[in-house]
C-alpha cells in the first residue's frame, strides 16, 4: 500500500517527455531468509540529483549496489534508459560508483587512477591520460596528478574518486555515502561542489546517505527508505512539509509528534483532540477518518508564541525552558494536562516574535496548515 | 615504583627476567656464533684457535670436495627456485580462492588442510612421500625432490600471502570492475600488485625452507643426486672438517639476508 500511493504520487509528477534514467521494477533482494529489500519500484529521471535516504540497514546501499551490479537482484528488474541491466556484470554497465571509502588504487598515481576506467574501456594510454588530466583540472587537483592516494587529504581523495568515476562519462553516477568521512565544514563545501558538478555534467546522480540535512540540501528528489521499504518519494520540500507517515516525519528534521484522536472531519478540515481538553484543527488526510487515533506532526519553526491568542490555532501553555542554540532559540512548553511542545524561534525573528521567561503563561500559535496528520 | 605503575603490566619488573632472557638467547645463538667464528680459524683443528684466515672458504671453492659441493649447491638452488616458484603460484591461487571465494562449505576444513603439513612431523611426510613415489613407480632423482619440495613448501608460501590478502578490501576489485575491468584484469592490474609483498614474502620463505631441507630430500633423492644439506651430511659422516663450518656460515648468511628481505618487503605496505 505504501508503494502504491507513493507510486501514483511520482507518476503524476512525471511529464511525458522526461526520460527515465534508472527504472527499478518490483526489485526484491533476499539473503537466505532475510529480506533486505521488499519489492521496491522507483524511477529516476534523466539529469536528476536523486537521493536514497534512510537509517543504516534500510536497504539503500543494497539498492545502490544492485544498480552498480555488485549484488544480484533476487526478483524484479532494473532498467537503464530502457535496457534491462540486472543480469550484466558491473564492467558492462555504463554506470560508475564513488565508494564510501573511495577505494582509490593505492599502488597507482592519482593520474593513473583517473585514467583507469578510460583505459579499460579501450582508450589508448596517452588519450586516457589526457582525458584524466582534464578531469583532474575539473576537480582542481592537477598539481597532485603524480602523487599516490595516501599523500592526499580525505577531501582531496574524495575529489579524485569523483574524477575517476566521472572520467569514463557514465550514464549514471552512483555515490555511496561519499561525504561521511569528511569533517563538517568540508562536507558542506563538497555538498555544493557535488551539486554544481551534477548540473555542469548533466549526468544523473544517485546519492546514498543517512544524513537528512545533506539529502534536503542537494537533492532534486528524495526516496526515504526504512526496513527495506520505500516510505515516501518526493521533492525535499514535499518530504519535509508533507511527510506521509510517522517514520518520515520523525526521520526528517525535528518535529513535535503528538498522539491525537480525530473527532470530526468536515470541509477538508479535521478536528483533533490532544488530551487535556486541547483541540487543534488541521488539514484532513484521506487515509485518516473520524475516530482514528493517529499522530500529528508540527515542525517547531512553524510555531510562535504570544501573550494573547493569535489568529489561527492557539493553545494555552506555560514556558518550561529556553535553550540558546546559536541561530535559533528552542523553547520547551507544557500544555496544561497535555503534551509538551518544542518551539523554535529564529534568532533574527526575535524582534517580532516573542521569547518568554520560564514559568510564564502564554499562547502557542500556528496556521491551520502547519499541523500534519500522519499515516502510521 | 611497582605500586605507582601497578596499573601497567610490566614484565621487566619480575625478578630473573633478565637472566632467563640471556640464557634463552645463549642457547639459541651460541652454537651459531661458535660455528661462525671457527669457520675463520687458520688451523685444521676444530677447537684450537690459531688466528683469522679465509683458508676454509677458499677450500670450499677449490679444495678436494669443491666439485661435490658445487654440484650439490647448484642442485639445491635449482630445486629451491623451481619449488618456491611453483609453491608460490599454487599458494597464490589457493589464497585467492580461500579469501575471495566468499563463504563455501568446508572453508575452515580447507584452511586446516592447507596448513596441516606444518604440524605433521617431517619424517612422516618424508616416509609418506617416498612410499607414494614407489607406489606409482616414479624413479627417484632430482624430479622427485622437486615435487616433494613443491608440495611441502605450499603452506609456507600460503600463510604470508593469505595474511596479506585478508588486509586488502574487496572494494578495490569492485572499483576496478565498476571501471570496466573484467575479472581477469581486476586480478592482474589491481589485486596482484597489492598482493605482491605477500607473494614475495611467501616465495622467500618457501625458497629458504626448500634450500635447507634435509629429511624429506634424503628420503626421496635418487642415488648420486645430492643437495647441499645431504652433501654436507655425507661429508660430516667422514669427520667434521672446518670447511663444513665455512659452508654452514655462508648458508646462515644467505638465510639472514633472505629473511631480512622478506621482513622488509612484507612491511612495505603499498595499500597505505
Amino acid at each position: 500500500m505504501v508503494e502504491e500511493t507513493s507510486a501514483t504520487g511520482w507518476e503524476t509528477q512525471l511529464s511525458k517527455n522526461e526520460q527515465i534514467a534508472i527504472d527499478v521494477r518490483d526489485a526484491v533482494k533476499r539473503y537466505g531468509d532475510f529480506t533486505a529489500l521488499k519489492t521496491i519500484s522507483l524511477s529516476i529521471k534523466d539529469n536528476e540529483f536523486f537521493t536514497l535516504l534512510g537509517p543504516s540497514g534500510c536497504g539503500k546501499t543494497t539498492l545502490l549496489r544492485m544498480i552498480a551490479g555488485f549484488e544480484d537482484v533476487t526478483e524484479g528488474g532494473i532498467f537503464l534508459y530502457g535496457d534491462e541491466i540486472e543480469n550484466l556484470p558491473p564492467y558492462q554497465r555504463p554506470v560508475n560508483t564513488v565508494f564510501q571509502n573511495y577505494a582509490l588504487f593505492p599502488h597507482m598515481t592519482i593520474l593513473d587512477n583517473v585514467a583507469f576506467g578510460l583505459e579499460m574501456r579501450g582508450a589508448n594510454k596517452s588519450d586516457a591520460r589526457k582525458k584524466a588530466g582534464e578531469m583532474l583540472e575539473l576537480v582542481q587537483l592537477s598539481q597532485f596528478s603524480a602523487r599516490k592516494p595516501s599523500q592526499l587529504s580525505g577531501g582531496q581523495q574524495q575529489r579524485v574518486a569523483l574524477a575517476r568515476a566521472l572520467a569514463p562519462q557514465p550514464k549514471v553516477l552512483l555515490l555511496d555515502e561519499p561525504l561521511s568521512a569528511l569533517d563538517l565544514k568540508l562536507r558542506k563545501a563538497m555538498q555544493l561542489e557535488l551539486k554544481h558538478l551534477q548540473r555542469e555534467t548533466g549526468i544523473t546522480f544517485i546519492f546514498v546517505t543517512h544524513d537528512q540535512e545533506e539529502a534536503l540540501t542537494m537533492s532534486d528528489r528524495i526516496a526515504v527508505m526504512s526496513a527495506g521499504e520505500l516510505q515516501q518519494l518526493g521533492s525535499p520540500n514535499d518530504i519535509y512539509e508533507r511527510p506521509r507517515n510517522m517514520f518520515v516525519a520523525d526521520f526528517i528534521g525535528e518535529t513535535n509528534l503528538l498522539e491525537v484522536s480525530v473527532d470530526k472531519v468536515e470541509n477538508g478540515r479535521a478536528i483533533c483532540h490532544l488530551g487535556g481538553g486541547h483541540e487543534l484543527t488541521c488539514n484532513a488526510v484521506d487515509e485518516v477518518g473520524v475516530g482514528s487515533k493517529v499522530h500529528l506532526s508540527i515542525r517547531p519553526e512553524r510555531l510562535f508564541m504570544s501573550e494573547e491568542p493569535a489568529e489561527g490555532e492557539s493553545l494555552k501553555a506555560k514556558v518550561r525552558e529556553n535553550i540558546f542554540v546559536g541561530t535559533d532559540i528552542t523553547t520547551i512548553l507544557d500544555l496544561a494536562d497535555g503534551p509538551e511542545f518544542i518551539v523554535r524561534t529564529s534568532n533574527s525573528d526575535r524582534g517580532n516574535k516573542r521569547i518568554f521567561e520560564p514559568g510564564t503563561d502564554m499562547y502557542v500559535n500556528m496556521e491551520v496548515g502547519a499541523a500534519r496528520l500522519l499515516v502510521d | 615504583m611497582a605500586t605507582a605503575k601497578s596499573a601497567k603490566f610490566d614484565i621487566k619488573a619480575y625478578r630473573g627476567f633478565k637472566a632467563i632472557t640471556l640464557l634463552c638467547l645463549f642457547v639459541l645463538y651460541a652454537p651459531l656464533i661458535v660455528v661462525t667464528i671457527y669457520s675463520f680459524n687458520a688451523s685444521a683443528s676444530l677447537t684450537n684457535w690459531e688466528g683469522v684466515s679465509f683458508r676454509w672458504y677458499v677450500d670450499v671453492f677449490t679444495g678436494p670436495e669443491s666439485g661435490k659441493f658445487k654440484t650439490a649447491a647448484l642442485n639445491s638452488f635449482i630445486i629451491a627456485i623451481a619449488a618456491a616458484t611453483m609453491a608460490t603460484t599454487l599458494a597464490t591461487l589457493a589464497a585467492t580462492g580461500m579469501v575471495r571465494g566468499g563463504k563455501f562449505k568446508l572453508r575452515s576444513a580447507s584452511f586446516g588442510l592447507i596448513s596441516l603439513p606444518l604440524m605433521v612431523p617431517e619424517i612422516v611426510t618424508a616416509v609418506a612421500t617416498l612410499i607414494f613415489f614407489n607406489a606409482i613407480g616414479f624413479d627417484r632423482g632430482i624430479m622427485t625432490i622437486l615435487l616433494a619440495h613443491t608440495a611441502f613448501c605450499v603452506p609456507f608460501a600460503y600463510l604470508p600471502i593469505a595474511a596479506r590478502m585478508q588486509g586488502i578490501e574487496d572494494s578495490y576489485e569492485q572499483a576496478a570492475m565498476d571501471l570496466y575491468a573484467n575479472k581477469r584484469q581486476a586480478f592482474t592490474k589491481i589485486l596482484m600488485p597489492l598482493m605482491m609483498p605477500g607473494i614475495i614474502s611467501g616465495f622467500i620463505l618457501a625458497f629458504i625452507v626448500s634450500l635447507d631441507d634435509f629429511i624429506i630430500t634424503n628420503f626421496v633423492k635418487g642415488a648420486g643426486v645430492e643437495t647441499l644439506p645431504t652433501a654436507i651430511f655425507g661429508s660430516v659422516k667422514q669427520g667434521i672438517k672446518p670447511n663444513i663450518m665455512a659452508i654452514s656460515t655462508m648458508l646462515l648468511g644467505l638465510s639472514v639476508v633472505m629473511v631480512t628481505i622478506s621482513y622488509f618487503v612484507s612491511k612495505a605496505d603499498n595499500t597505505k
